[in-house]
């Protein structure tokens, strides 16, 4: 946040020299962290809050992963003993695990924005054009976190970590319902679906970005609807593509295990991230005197969708749980058993935040035009669904040996700071008020 | 009561809209208005005190909730008790998420019938009851506002409408 906030006051008055300032400071905050680091070599897990700001965490972090390897193989010929071993695994998982599910919660954010930006055009809405540019911010992050979870997910494919258990051979040599799946589910390609969606939707997101910049000087309506079009093609392929990549990015977690409505699922979580996101930014940009234009009914509007969506992602979430639950076929209810017994908290936690909180708040209709009272149910919302990927990712990788310390938290502020980063720094590329969409008057004017 | 008012028509919801902030800003009081169908932001440019139906529909879905929660409560734990789901707990916290498309079901329902009750009963609707449309025409394609006209010099308050753009006005004694 510090970081983006320098990049943003910076940014508006001359954007190049930011990037170097900023990646100057990274630089030399990033060193003083792995001088840090490397005396905590031992302690892979010591539940200490590292003070300073997201650059530091950073390098500390992925020196804490690194650790947590070394130290795991140091340890591996001192105890024989089985239990310990598979502990011991979980362990070595966890830094990883933080690291992806942090990974994959703002790169979701960036897909969800996307998918709401798609759908704006798609629909041709009026009230919305305003907030385009917010938008076209956030999902600039698709880039550098699509290319990050990638990589994480070829570190994964080369055995790097074991967060993907079909990737063993040994196992899957023992495992009959793994076997059955390997058609599908095998290293390579499990790379190539990863690389086509992410290279698609970085393609599609690449392309509307840039009419839309075009837009600016344009004269008549031709690439408004070049990205009319462009977004209902986008829209087809998201959807298609999205819920494949929630089965095989999360669900291929627990490869015994399948959901028929977990694409939808994930879906309703990045996209009501991806929502209060906008939400967030809009309400911060404007309280700086940036978005001038913007007014309560369209923070009014954003809300609706927090609600609304968190509402969908409820009604997902129980009916999974529900169907999955009273059918009550073991290979499939162990999935909730493992996360109520072991998950019990942040399982039902989740619900308390993710829908009791944004519902009893948001459901005043004067509520949500008040501006402080949305950033802090959005800042519920966004924690509680990053709970939700955490309670999807961790049980199949870090079983009963879980807890939020230095590698979740570290995860979280390195891609968050990353996050505000690579958006603040898009912001400054372009006019934060789109010209020459046909909507913009009535999006200007609009009032609910 | 108001015994003369005045029924001014007018074509256009627009023009309606106008009209309204015209005649409060000339201090004159509006007693009604018919509509053919809802007009977007009258009721704040008549200055109408915002509805408070939705917290009544919100307190009514909290008393579906409650009577969900005691009818699955005595049918299926108390009265007889039920195994479900293969999961005979016997407790009602355990066996809640089976219950919860009920609580969900009639918090939607108490909400939704008590809520439209209520507003009949506010505006005195009921079945088979006799219209109070001043004019027949309000329900097809006409606005009609009653304006109060006791306390006024009729040509006045009449001039004044039509400058508004009200097209035919009428006086009711």
């Amino acid at each position: 946040m510090i970081v983006g906030a320098i990049g943003l006051m910076y940014g508006f008055i001359a954007a190049p020299e930011t990037v170097e300032d900023v990646k100057e400071m990274m630089a030399s905050h990033g060193e003083h962290g792995e001088e840090h680091a490397g005396e905590e070599t031992e302690k892979v897990n010591v539940e200490q809050l590292p003070g300073g700001n997201n650059a530091e965490m950073h390098s500390e972090s992925s020196a804490t992963a690194d650790h947590g390897a070394e130290a795991g193989h140091g340890e591996e010929a001192s105890h024989d003993d089985e239990h310990y071993e598979h502990i011991l695994h979980q362990l070595q998982n966890k830094p990883w695990a933080a690291l992806y599910v942090a990974a994959f919660f703002f790169f979701m954010i960036s897909l969800g924005v996307l998918a709401f930006y798609a759908i704006q055009y798609a629909a041709q809405a009026g009230w919305s054009p305003v907030l385009f540019r917010v938008m076209e911010a956030i999902t600039a992050y698709l880039l550098p976190g699509g290319i990050i979870v990638f990589v994480l997910l070829v570190l994964s494919g080369l055995h790097m970590n074991h967060l993907f258990v079909w990737m063993d051979p040994e196992v899957v040599a023992h495992d009959e319902i793994i076997q059955n799946k390997t058609a599908y589910l095998n290293v390579p390609f499990f790379l190539i679906r990863a690389a086509i969606y992410l290279g698609g939707w970085i393609f599609f997101r690449h392309l509307l970005r840039k009419n839309s910049i075009k837009m600016d000087d344009a004269t008549d309506n031709r690439i408004f609807k070049k990205n009319f079009k462009l977004s209902a093609g986008f829209l087809v392929f998201f959807i298609v593509t999205e819920s494949m990549m929630s089965w095989d990015w999360i669900m291929s977690l627990d490869p015994h295990w399948f959901s028929t409505l977990f694409g939808w699922f994930v879906f309703a979580s990045l996209f009501v991230s991806g929502i209060t996101t906008i939400a967030i930014i809009s309400i911060y940009l404007k309280s700086r005197g940036y978005l001038e234009f913007v007014n309560d009914s369209h923070i009014h509007d954003l809300a609706k969708f927090m609600f609304g969506i968190s509402i969908f992602w409820t009604y997902l979430w129980f009916s999974q749980f529900m169907l999955i639950w009273y059918s009550n076929i073991p290979e499939e209810v162990v999935y909730f058993i493992q996360r109520m017994e072991d998950y019990q908290l942040p399982f039902f936690g989740m619900l308390i935040t993710n829908f009791l909180f944004p519902v009893l708040l948001l459901m005043n209709s004067d509520y949500k035009r008040v501006n402080w009272f949305v950033i802090m149910t959005g800042i519920v919302i966004l924690c509680g669904h990053y709970l939700n990927v955490y309670v999807m990712v961790m049980p199949a990788t870090v079983g009963e040996s879980w807890f939020i310390g230095i590698p979740e938290i570290s995860a979280m502020l390195l891609f968050g700071g990353l996050f505000t980063f690579v958006v603040f720094n898009s912001l400054t590329k372009a006019p934060l008020l789109v010209k020459g969409n046909p909507f913009i008057k009535e999006s200007k004017h609009y009032h609910y | 009561m108001a015994s003369k008012v005045l029924h001014a028509i007018y074509r256009d919801d627009d023009l309606l809209l106008q009209a309204v902030k015209q005649i409060r800003e000339a201090r004159y009081h509006i007693g009604e208005i018919y509509c053919p169908f809802p007009v977007h932001g009258l009721d704040k440019a008549m200055g109408l005190a915002p509805t408070r139906l939705a917290i009544t529909s919100f307190m009514y879905g909290l008393v579906g909730l409650c009577v969900a929660v005691a009818m699955m409560n005595f049918i299926m734990i108390e009265d007889w008790p039920q195994d479900i789901g293969g999961k005979p707990s016997f407790s009602f916290i355990q066996n809640m998420p089976a219950f919860v498309p009920i609580m969900f079901e009639l918090t939607v329902f108490f909400a939704a019938h008590l809520m439209v009750i209520t507003f009949y009963m506010r505006s005195r609707l009921w079945p088979f009851k006799k219209a109070e449309n001043p004019d027949v025409r309000t329900t097809d394609d006409v606005f009609l506002m009653e304006v109060d006209a006791a306390n006024h010099n009729i040509d006045d308050l009449t001039d004044f409408l039509y400058k508004t753009g009200a097209s035919e006005i009428k006086l009711i004694e």
